[in-house]
């Protein structure tokens, strides 16, 4: 301050101010975002009232296409002999540079895009050529949310009901946004970043009230599912994954089909004092919901942030499976796919529900392909586990036992300190991530983008984390048998069998996307772009896009009353880090040993978020 | 036309000059440091660390002004920070961590045990049978497959049930959020905890109750635990010639530096 000595009060003031506004600006960078107007302005024509039933209304409106999460299009005009005719109709830049997770929407003619951190709000007006942008919403989440992000800053998709475009921000919002404006029309904070928390998910609406999970059970945070009413904005119900009943909503309605999964406050007693407080089991992944049964239903995430040896017992409720009521959150059954995991094996990916002929009769299933490896079938009124399949190379554990539903673990691929454990299949990102997988009912056919990876635990690595040293075990991750790191099946769930599968040299890290006109979609990390015939897995027709994908496909008809396909290039997520965090191919055990699995992307492709349409010439 | 000057001067900082950065145009030379700002007794925003006054000493001995950038030192803080090029040194790293380039160690400490002086415990070993009766605080990092020494430690020796973990996040809104554990010892949350040295050593006195800190033994479990860390500096990797700088910094000025460090209370390891 006194190198402003004689200077007048005014300039010294201004100056202040002036520095002052400097160094906050810096503070809230580095967003990395798109220069955009500010302002959301325009308007969208048509009105986003009434959403057309019938077959398939050509439209996107949910992540999953459906409450059932089958991501099957009902649209023929593009089928499996003229696919090879596929051309871009559309692009469109997000103007991000990190891993494009989310699926588009498509509703009345507009189509919109969420993209990573800074989670912007694009409306592209499809009615007009080049699909100009309509409006952006920035939510201008909090800069320092992506220092406390686990693995990139990804966004899954937003969810549209009643004229509103509801997603979240990575900073623990969810808001909720004029679908014709891009006016925001409220914004709630469900979380808090300074605790570790984030949210990544999409959301979907059911009856009226938002659903979300939050993100980062690696941070110790406690795992839960909130509902928001879709009007207000209001927290409806809470439930938490871990600890008393009272918070995880368990009630007398709760009937779990496994005895183990009966008790009183067992997410309190499954766990050493105090430690179900940080016990993980975050709700990041997906949710789907059955109207007839009046039921949701969602996976958890893995126990954390203590090793294995320092959480003896099932540790409930992660790494399970939760069947809620949507008006009162309240349990209704429950089904631990990995008790007292030690793999990192969240649960959280898709749930497709369907009516199968099982053993001769009808049945309301739940199709789960886990990270642990397994397709699992279930009945998902009661949650009995009718089939549980390895669909990859699995040495972590031989099989599930019908009768009590437990995982059978391996006890020689056991984790420890200063141990050395080899040729854990799959390795911590599972057989299947959160990559979401395609049914179609024409085909009979789940469609998965799954991984091939085993790790080894070799030895002790020295590590800092606030002010603390630390020891971990060195994970190195690797191509499992094969020598292929990912691969795309076809997988029948009633035969429990794989009707057909392809190898691809990286983790297919994408959503799929399967049709009536028996096409399914997916995308390679090293930004191709493919269409396989649903009934044999033949290639049709292949696109090199600017980036590797990591998004979710979608097919809709455009308002010209043709059908397209859209998916977001732009590499990134745990896999991708290597290219979208830019992180060191030399240290192996980055992005927690994935790295190792990685060296060769960032040769193959390079970052930034971009939208690709195709449709028929 | 001078005050235009010292306006163009502000307007000319370049991107993200933190506090301690008003340097004079002329001053050609900066010690760029990448800090957590809020992360006692190592460093903060205020400049109140050992690790703030060690940078300002190796400043002055460059004939250079430190400038910082802030950064929770939290998982991808080297990858954000140093690899970014945000700044060339961090200012404490263990001296084996693969990521950087590390200094020679310029102190070591130890993980040690804190009680309260009158709660009558003398725990000075993990071989304690105590330590599976009483409550015992641990930090906890929650990192995949990773956590602090003292967790695995006490789970190998079968103290589990009795065992409560004190992440090192903590709430960040709060002062030094990995401090908790110390308090909670103070407060009889728990009986012992096994704290970071520098940790330990600089809020156990700052308690209402009087605290006693005896480092723990055996200083390494095997086949390979340790407990004791050296702490170096760290730079870029293949930036030698800085790291040569610092080296010779540190031999020189080690008598200030020791006597720094016994100012905060670091325990020797």
């Amino acid at each position: 301050m006194e190198r402003i000595g004689r200077r007048s009060l005014v300039l010294a003031v201004f100056s202040w101010i002036f520095a002052v506004s400097l160094i906050s600006g810096c503070r809230r960078e580095p967003s990395g975002g798109a220069v955009v107007p500010a302002a959301p302005t325009g308007r969208v024509g048509a009105s986003p009232q009434a959403v057309p039933s019938g077959a398939d209304d050509g439209q996107w409106l949910m992540a999953a296409k459906n409450y059932a999460s089958t991501r099957y299009s009902g649209l023929t005009q593009i089928n499996a002999r003229n696919v090879r005719n596929l051309k871009v109709a559309l692009t469109f830049s997000t103007g991000s540079l990190r891993g494009h997770e989310a699926a588009p929407l498509v509703v009345n003619g507009t189509m919109y895009i969420v993209t990573p951190f800074p989670n912007d709000l694009y409306a592209l007006d499809l009615t007009q050529p080049g699909a100009p942008a309509k409006w952006v919403y920035h939510p201008d989440p909090e800069a320092s949310a992506q220092g406390v992000a686990c693995c990139d800053v990804v966004n899954r998709g937003a969810a549209y009901a009643d004229g509103r475009i509801f997603y979240n921000t990575l900073d623990n919002h969810t808001v909720a946004v004029d679908a014709e404006t891009g006016q925001e029309v409220w914004k709630t904070r469900l979380g808090d970043i300074n605790k570790g928390e984030t949210l990544t998910m999409a959301p979907i609406v059911v009856k009226g009230k938002v659903l979300v999970g939050n993100s980062g059970g690696e941070m110790g945070v406690r795992g839960w599912i909130t509902a928001l009413d879709a009007g207000s904005g209001r927290i409806a119900w809470r439930a938490y994954s871990t600890g008393p009943d009272k918070d995880v909503l368990i009630g007398p309605g709760f009937k779990p089909f496994y005895a183990q999964d009966r008790g009183r406050d067992l997410g309190v007693k499954t766990w050493p004092p105090e430690a179900w407080k940080t016990g993980g089991g975050t709700v990041w992944g997906w949710i789907s919901y059955d109207p007839e049964l009046d039921l949701i239903y969602y996976g958890t995430g893995n126990p954390g942030p203590w090793n294995p040896d320092q959480r003896p017992g099932d540790n409930k409720w992660t790494s399970g499976i939760f069947a809620r009521d949507p008006d009162n959150g309240e349990a209704r059954w429950f089904y631990q796919w990995s008790p007292h995991d030690e793999h990192d094996y969240d649960g959280v990916n898709e749930n497709v529900l369907l009516d199968l002929n099982i053993g001769g009769r009808t049945r309301k299933v739940l199709v789960r392909p886990e990270r642990n490896g397994y397709v699992y079938v279930l009945d998902r009124a009661t949650g009995e586990v009718l089939s549980a399949d390895p669909f990859v190379y699995i040495t972590g554990s031989r099989g599930v036992d019908l009768k009590t539903g437990r995982l059978r673990v391996a006890a020689e691929k056991k984790t420890g300190v200063g141990k050395v454990t080899r040729e854990i299949c799959p390795a911590a990102p599972g057989a299947k991530d959160w990559q979401p997988s395609a049914w179609s009912p024409r085909t009979g056919l789940l469609y998965m983008a799954h991984n091939n990876l085993c790790m080894d635990f070799e030895g002790v690595e020295v590590s800092y984390i606030s002010g603390t040293p630390f020891v971990g075990a060195n994970v190195r991750m690797y191509a499992g048998p094969g020598g292929h790191r990912g691969e795309f099946t076809a997988w029948d769930p009633v035969a429990r069998r794989k009707a057909w599968s392809v190898k691809e040299k990286f983790p297919a890290w994408s959503g799929a996307l399967v049709t009536a006109g028996d096409v399914v979609f997916y995308g390679t990390m090293d930004g191709w772009f493919k269409a396989l015939h649903a009934r044999t897995g033949q290639e049709l027709w292949k696109f090199k896009t600017g980036s590797g994908i990591i998004g979710q496909p979608i097919s809709y008809r455009g308002p010209d009353g043709k059908q397209y396909v859209a998916i977001l290039s732009g590499v990134g997520g745990w896999a991708g880090a290597v290219v979208s965090g830019q992180l060191d191919t030399r240290d192996s055990t980055a992005a927690l040993g994935f790295v190792n699995a990685m060296k060769d992307l960032p040769a193959n492709t390079t970052r930034g978020g971009m939208l690709y349409v195709f449709g028929l010439p | 036309m001078k005050r235009f000057s010292f306006l163009l001067a502000l307007l000319l900082l370049p991107g993200c000059a933190g506090e301690g950065g008003a340097t004079p145009a002329k001053s050609a030379r900066e010690l760029r440091v990448c800090a957590d700002p809020n992360n006692l007794p190592f460093s903060n925003r205020r400049l109140q660390g050992f690790e703030n006054e060690l940078a300002s000493l190796i400043a002055r001995e460059m004939g250079a002004t430190v400038r910082y950038t802030w950064w929770a030192q939290r998982r991808g803080f080297i990858r954000n920070t140093l690899n970014a090029g945000a700044c060339d040194v961090v200012m404490g790293i263990p001296s084996s961590f693969e990521l950087v380039l590390a200094t020679r160690p310029y102190y070591r400490s130890t993980y040690v045990f804190v009680t309260r002086r009158d709660s009558g415990l003398d725990v000075r070993s993990f071989d304690d049978p105590l330590l599976k009766k009483v409550k015992v605080g641990v930090q906890i990092i929650g990192d995949d497959y990773a956590n602090a020494p003292p967790a695995h430690a006490l789970a190998s020796r079968g103290a589990v049930q009795n065992v409560i973990g004190y992440t090192v996040y903590g709430d960040y809104r709060e002062d030094s959020p990995p401090s908790r554990i110390v308090k909670a010892v103070a407060a009889g949350e728990v009986d012992v905890a096994v704290v970071w040295g520098p940790l330990a050593g600089y809020f156990a006195p700052r308690q209402p109750a009087p605290l006693a800190i005896v480092p723990v033994s055996p200083k390494i479990d095997l086949p390979f635990l340790p407990f004791v860390f050296d702490i170096s500096l760290g730079v870029r990797r293949g930036d030698q010639a800085l790291r040569d700088e610092l080296d010779g910094i540190l031999e020189r000025r080690k008598p200030e530096i020791d006597a720094l460090l016994d100012r905060y209370g670091v325990p020797k390891g």
